[in-house]
């Protein structure tokens, strides 16, 4: 019997981390707490056992994340008995930046863009797993699974090396740090069922609920604490809703649905006719959006 | 609405059990843009349902602002990726592309028919299981499809999809059709292509895609979706003999000692007798362990960790295989070389070689011959440039496990990785070991090293120094060799004079000619090195990886790297020999510093600022270092 193509991927994961963990000196993963992290560091932990992931979990954080995903990060850090370092930009913290005042864009390229990078080079990482996916987007589509930053963290979309076979090149110049993928060949389909099938813990904001809402440029934005200043006119409802994708909770859209397990929500996603980053708000700004972001150090 | 949706929506835990159990295939589109390429796969895309309808709007407005049909859906906007080539209106990489349909999960190596095509097709087609070759119905076997079979076959792919496109522009005629398909039956079956399935298609109007067209009445054989979700994966042979390069040695605690890996080859049980490569030691699986539990058996494909019977030492890049079908052990190799970068390969420069999970220095000798991708003729060569096909030798510093390529595409792989920028700048798959790795050992001598330098009373090494020509190297290397001999110290000195006229008289003043000249000078600096003596080598040297690969044939802390810093402008003003003035009139090809570069030391043992200090400084200067350094008493 051939390997399920599950199986595959989830081989073919495992030796990026532990390919990628040789030759780096000082590697770390990003964990942004959503359903790809869930996948990634399960992986990780697959990869290495019996021995904890040689590895610190690093969140960027904006400050303004979900409530239940701040839960589920600290439970998750207890888990895996990983070391879990939380990164601020201190200079977005202090000038009080969020998305209500100063808009999506200088948000996120201040606390995640900048964090980003200033959380590698003050600890000095060589190189950081990210949880991207090659079907998630056009740009994407032609990531390597080791993609090489400049020291100034840019990506140079025409200067990245071939990759054969499953042979990785990991060697870097001073200055230059990696973005490893283990997720590259992995669809959002194949996320879920996985998440199904190894019963990995997930934020709970995934599955459909009552949660208090208020519609706002006709997206659906959950009012997750006492920091978001309501319009004139805005009262929040008790809707059942979900999310699909999860970032800071002013900036995602969640969608009204009923589907309150696993199976429901795969089911909800195979109908859908959007794709799942129409949540985000980051990305409507322009076709090629996500691909300038990344030329500049968005993840 | 399809079978699939309606399974979807009345019992999606039936549905995800079914999708659980589907394999993955891989595979590589081969053609040009105009050959309809992009369109095929967009068409394939659409046809699975794997656009929704915002990609599907984004299409919409997409093709009437970039489109090439009309405003009518283009296809092929779906596939370029990156902006600036969708402003170029070409694709410029390898791009993969992810759809499933009701029995398999497909993953789409998108690679572009131009320039870079030898590059990005090897890249697409080292992780395919099917190679689907366009071609434009109106145009027939042109000299790109036999580029691309010939490329296709030489990473091993054996099953090939003609897919005869643009039928619809040739009045879907069957005479068009069985002409290419003969034609090209003709051509692949030199190749050693073993299955060859043509398909007649209009990716444009959707003939044959997922269903039999109407058009094509003559036409018995499945559609190119059906083909795909149907085709035989090449099973990993069941009785091959297990082959498990480490990646990772596992030790969470003292009592616990296991090894990481993938297996590239059989499978594996509990109890089975293991070798381990290169070592040679013997033992026995104890258990597979995952964190799902332990395995009764791992197959190919299967990333685990296993633990021995017996303590014995195995480090990253080890092979654990079958104890009674071991791979080869060897040094030396015959290679197909497939060159990535715009500087050409040099014979003899010292490269990293990554084989399996090991990355070990070695050398690429001069190809016996290069291939024309476009005639398949053998063409002699003296170097690979880029895009370019060889046949050359291989030798590594030290030996490793493989296996034929053509036996085992993962233990018979390699990449080529350049010591300075650290690119990938070829790969090559591995033929066979050359006999001579084989039987020649090295002599163990009973008058070794240690007892000549006791008998010297000094250490020997190599003081090699590097500049410009007419930087001083000549006149400080005298000076140098005059004083430690008056210090009792065994010295030759090597120089353009005593090498060039003799041993290296064979050489000219290319990039290629100049590295063979200080592999040479290396070898015999080793040689003295080995015979006890203090070695003074005055040579331009002028690339870092050549006074690299010099560096490496001895020990450590024996070669002594002294740069002698002259600027440019001042070695000109000088031009003893008045060769510079020369090369400025063109009269001298691949002066040093002129038109061939000079790449200075970075971390140069001793440095010589020839404007602040004398030859004669200079010379007393490397004396107080080798004293520093305890290499003089």
């Amino acid at each position: 019997m051939p390997l399920t193509h599950l199986e595959r991927l989830e081989a073919e994961s495992i030796d990026i981390f532990r390919e990628a963990v040789s030759e780096a000196e000082n590697p770390v993963m990003l964990y942004s707490i959503g359903k790809d992290s869930a996948v990634m560091l399960h992986l990780a932990r697959k990869a290495f056992f019996p021995s904890r992931p040689p590895f610190p979990l690093l969140h960027v954080d904006t400050t303004w994340k979900f409530r239940a995903m701040y839960e589920m990060r600290e439970r998750m850090a207890r888990e895996s008995g990983m070391e879990l370092l939380i990164h601020r930009n201190q200079d977005a913290l202090e000038r009080g930046i969020n998305p209500f005042t100063h808009g999506s864009a200088l948000h996120t390229d201040l606390w995640k863009t900048v964090g980003l990078k200033q959380a590698l080079d003050q600890r000095g990482f060589d190189l950081a797993f990210g949880g991207a996916r090659r079907d998630e987007e056009k740009s994407r589509a032609k990531e390597r699974v080791f993609s090489f930053r400049s020291a100034q963290h840019r990506w140079e979309p025409k200067a990245q090396r071939p990759e054969l076979w499953r042979l990785y090149n990991a060697r870097k110049l001073p200055g230059e740090s990696i973005r490893a993928f283990p997720l590259s060949n992995w669809t959002e389909l194949d996320i879920w069922q996985y998440i199904h099938l190894e019963n990995i813990p997930i934020v709970p904001l995934y599955l459909a609920e009552k949660r208090p809402v208020v519609e706002r440029d006709g997206v659906l934005i959950m009012v997750d604490d006492e920091r978001m200043p309501l319009r004139p006119g805005e009262q929040p409802q008790l809707k059942s809703v979900r999310f699909r994708t999860l970032g800071c909770y002013p900036l995602t859209g969640a969608v009204e649905s009923e589907a309150d397990s696993l199976p429901a929500i795969i089911r909800e996603m195979l109908l859908a006719t959007t794709s799942e980053r129409q949540g985000r708000i980051i990305d409507h700004d322009s076709a090629g959006s996500m691909e300038k972001k990344k030329v500049e150090g968005y993840f | 609405m399809n079978a699939h949706t309606h399974l979807i929506e009345d019992d999606i835990e039936q549905y995800l059990e079914v999708h659980r159990h589907k394999t993955l295939l891989r595979f590589i589109t081969c053609g040009s843009v105009d050959d309809g390429k992009s369109t095929l796969i967009g068409r394939l895309l659409y046809e699975s349902k794997a656009l929704l309808e915002d990609q599907l709007s984004a299409l919409e407005s997409d093709s009437k602002k970039h489109g090439t049909q009309g405003g009518e859906l283009d296809f092929a906007l779906l596939v370029d990726g990156l902006s600036a080539e969708r402003e170029q209106g070409i694709t410029i990489d390898v791009a993969y592309r992810f759809f499933a349909t009701e029995k398999r999960k497909f993953i789409v190596a998108d690679t572009p028919g131009h320039e870079q095509y030898t590059r990005n097709m090897i890249t697409g087609a080292s992780t395919a299981d099917v190679a689907v070759i366009l071609i434009d119905a109106r145009k027939g076997v042109l000299t790109q499809t036999r580029r691309h079979s010939y490329l296709v076959s030489l990473i091993g792919i054996r099953r090939v999809v003609l897919a005869i496109n643009k039928l619809d522009m040739v009045g879907y005629s069957q005479e068009v059709f069985e002409q290419i398909d003969a034609d090209y039956r003709a051509f692949a079956g030199r190749l050693g292509i073993e299955h060859i399935q043509s398909i007649p298609l209009s990716a444009l109007r959707g003939d044959n895609i997922t269903e039999p067209s109407p058009n094509t009445p003559w036409y018995q054989g499945p559609s190119l979706m059906q083909f795909l979700e149907t085709v035989e994966l090449e099973q990993a042979r069941e009785d091959a003999p297990l082959r498990m390069p480490i990646q990772w040695v596992n030790r969470p605690n003292l009592d616990f000692r296991g090894f990481s890996g993938r297996i590239l080859g059989g499978s594996v049980r509990p109890g089975d007798a293991i070798r381990v490569l290169p070592s040679g030691k013997t033992s026995k699986v104890e258990r597979i362990v995952t964190m799902a539990g332990d395995l009764p058996q791992a197959v190919t494909g299967q990333s685990v960790t296993l633990t021995l019977s017996d303590e014995i030492d195995i480090s990253r890049g080890d092979v654990i295989a079958a104890a009674d079908a071991p791979p080869a052990v060897a040094d030396q190799f015959e290679a197909t070389v497939v060159w990535m970068s715009e500087e050409a390969m040099l014979p003899g420069r010292p490269y990293l070689i990554k084989l399996g999970a090991s990355s070990i220095g070695g050398a690429l000798g001069q190809p016996k011959y290069q291939v024309d991708v476009n005639s398949l003729d053998q063409l002699p060569a003296k170097t690979l440039g880029l895009n370019e096909i060889g046949v050359c030798t291989l030798s590594l510093d030290r030996a490793a496990p493989f296996d034929p390529y053509a036996e085992n595409r993962d233990m018979g792989s390699f990449i080529v990785i350049d010591r300075y920028t650290h690119q990938t700048v070829g790969a090559g798959m591995l033929h066979f070991a050359l006999r001579r790795s084989q039987n020649i050992h090295w002599q163990a001598v009973e008058v070794d090293k240690a007892s000549r330098t006791r008998l010297n009373g000094h250490k020997p090494c190599v003081i090699w120094l590097t500049g410009l020509s007419g930087a001083g190297k000549s006149t400080i290397a005298n000076l140098l060799e005059r004083r430690l001999h008056a210090l009792g110290v065994h010295t030759y000195l090597l120089d353009g004079d005593n090498v060039r006229h003799g041993l290296n008289k064979d050489l000219g003043f290319t990039a290629a000619d100049r590295v063979e000249n200080i592999r040479r000078i290396g070898e015999v600096a080793r040689l003295m090195v080995d015979a006890g003596m203090m070695v003074v080598t005055a040579f331009i040297s002028p690339f870092r990886s050549e006074r690299q690969l010099a560096r490496d044939l001895v020990a450590e802390g024996e070669f002594i790297e002294v740069f002698v810093d002259t600027p440019l402008a001042e070695v000109e003003k000088r031009d003893p020999k008045g060769l510079y003035k020369k090369a400025r009139r063109g009269e001298l090809k691949n002066f040093t510093g002129i038109d061939s570069p000079y790449e200075a030391p970075e971390q140069p043992e001793i440095r010589i600022e020839t404007l602040k200090h004398s030859a004669e400084d200079a010379a007393d200067l490397i004396v107080r270092q080798l004293r520093e350094l305890g290499l003089l008493v």
